[in-house]
């Protein structure tokens, strides 16, 4: 029953996985990234058929309601540009005020369009994949904001064509987070749980820390990898842990990850 | 008509593990996604070779790993430690069943992910699990339950439809015919 052809394929497989297994790190993520380009085609395929019915509706769409659209287009970009005036001399400003008491100076932020390709396969991990690759600059650790501006996760890998992105909740992905309260309490935003992942845990909270239900979470900017002010969300309930050690809380993120279609690369 | 079928089924998992990662409703209804390889996997296993099995582990295995957070070749093992007993048991498996088809599919679609759960804990990762795993567990399991026997059924169709089908011969032979006619008589 159990013929010398058996053998040879089962001592053949896990030759093989022992042999990926043994690979030094960066040989191990080139030959993933290989692995993954396999699917470039098909990923390229289902973009083009989801751009299909929008190029579609975009041809059949009358010259009255172009028409429209330009004039509605024309008005908001007036009104953008009343705004980015007032921005500028408000920068300004801050910059002023910043270089008389001593502070550094904020950098604007670079930000770049992606669009998210694919979700893992895997229900044990919260990571995504997007367009932008090393080509177009994207390197590890970039943060990655949605669409409205709230932090969504950072870049963990880079290939040529595509990145892949940890989001908020996943257990690789810590992020220092300050407490929009009196005291600016500073946590660690942590692991979510595997079926909500609009909650996510913020620990490591002082043992004093006065926590209220809808207070702002945004990050600290301590750990360099995320600026500080970036919006997270908002306190949910607190509890302190460890015999009242520190304390834990769980916080509400603003960004929907379950819906994310499009997102902003942040570079520094 | 072995080769044919390794082909397809190695196109399926090819293409199930893109799918699984774009067409993401069922995490967002279900709360899980649904994983196709295990119930692919069992299909080889009643239906090909060892040498199919081994290959789509290998390949499923990878394809898996690379669009996801898991560490290479993690997922490998347990496709191959599903599929390797029950092909070399099935001998003694009633195949045709669809009851058998659902409680292997089920089977399958459990054990999988648990092994590979354990390889990574056991490997230092740190996935993300919690009471909640047990739902996506169950609902990984019931999906592939369901996911199987539907896959033998298209299977089935491909290989009518595009495979070389059996010529069965006729006990008719024209040179032994008895011509009976008004003359003989």
């Amino acid at each position: 029953m159990f013929k010398r052809k058996n053998y040879f394929a089962l001592g053949a497989v896990v030759l093989v996985t022992l042999a990926i297994f043994s690979l030094p790190p960066r040989a191990a993520s080139r030959l993933k990234l290989a692995v993954g380009s396999l699917f470039l085609p098909l990923f390229g395929l289902a973009n083009t058929a989801q751009q299909l019915p929008v190029t579609a509706a975009d041809a059949i769409l009358s010259r009255r309601e172009l028409l429209k659209q330009l004039e509605n287009l024309r008005r908001e970009n007036q009104q953008l540009k009343f705004l980015q005036l007032q921005t500028a001399a408000t920068v300004r400003e801050n910059d002023q005020l910043r270089a008389a008491i001593g502070w550094q100076k904020q950098m604007p932020w670079k930000l770049k369009l992606a669009n998210v390709v694919m979700r893992d396969p895997a229900n044990w991990w919260r990571t995504a994949q997007i367009d932008l690759g090393s080509r177009n600059g994207v390197t590890v650790n970039l943060p990655i904001l949605s669409p409205e501006g709230f932090l969504v996760g950072r870049v963990s890998s880079v290939d040529q064509f595509k990145s892949q992105i940890i989001l908020i909740g996943d257990p690789n992905c810590r992020v220092s987070a300050r407490v929009e309260n009196a005291t600016h309490d500073i946590g660690v935003l942590g692991a979510g749980g595997p079926l909500d992942d609009s909650l996510v845990g913020l620990s490591y909270l002082s043992s004093g820390a006065n926590l209220k239900s809808g207070q702002n979470v945004a990050t600290s900017g301590e750990g360099g990898i995320f600026p500080p002010g970036i919006p997270i969300g908002q306190i949910v309930d607190a509890q302190q842990v460890e015999f009242g050690l520190y304390t834990e809380a769980r916080v509400k993120l603003n960004a929907n990850l379950g819906a994310l279609e499009e997102v902003w690369v942040l570079f520094p | 008509m072995n080769l044919f079928n390794t082909i397809l089924v190695l196109a399926a998992a090819f293409l199930a593990v893109f799918l699984e990662t774009v067409f993401t409703a069922p995490h967002y209804l279900l709360g899980a996604q649904v994983d196709l390889l295990p119930a692919l996997m069992i299909y080889a296993a009643l239906n090909t070779n060892v040498v199919s099995v081994s290959i789509l582990a290998v390949a499923g295995g990878l394809w898996f790993d690379a669009l996801s957070a898991n560490p290479l070749g993690v997922t490998i093992l347990p496709l191959l430690a599903v599929g390797f007993p029950i092909c070399v048991q099935r001998e003694f498996i009633l195949r045709e069943l669809p009851f058998a088809q659902i409680f292997l599919g089920a089977l399958a679609s459990a054990l999988v992910p648990a092994f590979t759960i354990l390889i990574l804990l056991s490997g230092g990762d740190q996935p993300l699990l919690g009471w909640g795993s047990l739902w996506q567990w169950l609902v990984m399991t019931a999906g592939g339950a369901a996911a199987t026997p539907v896959l033998f059924a298209l299977f089935d169709w491909c290989n009518h439809a595009l495979g070389y089908q059996l010529q069965t011969e006729s006990s008719f032979r024209p040179d032994r015919e008895i011509h009976r006619d008004k003359k003989a008589k």
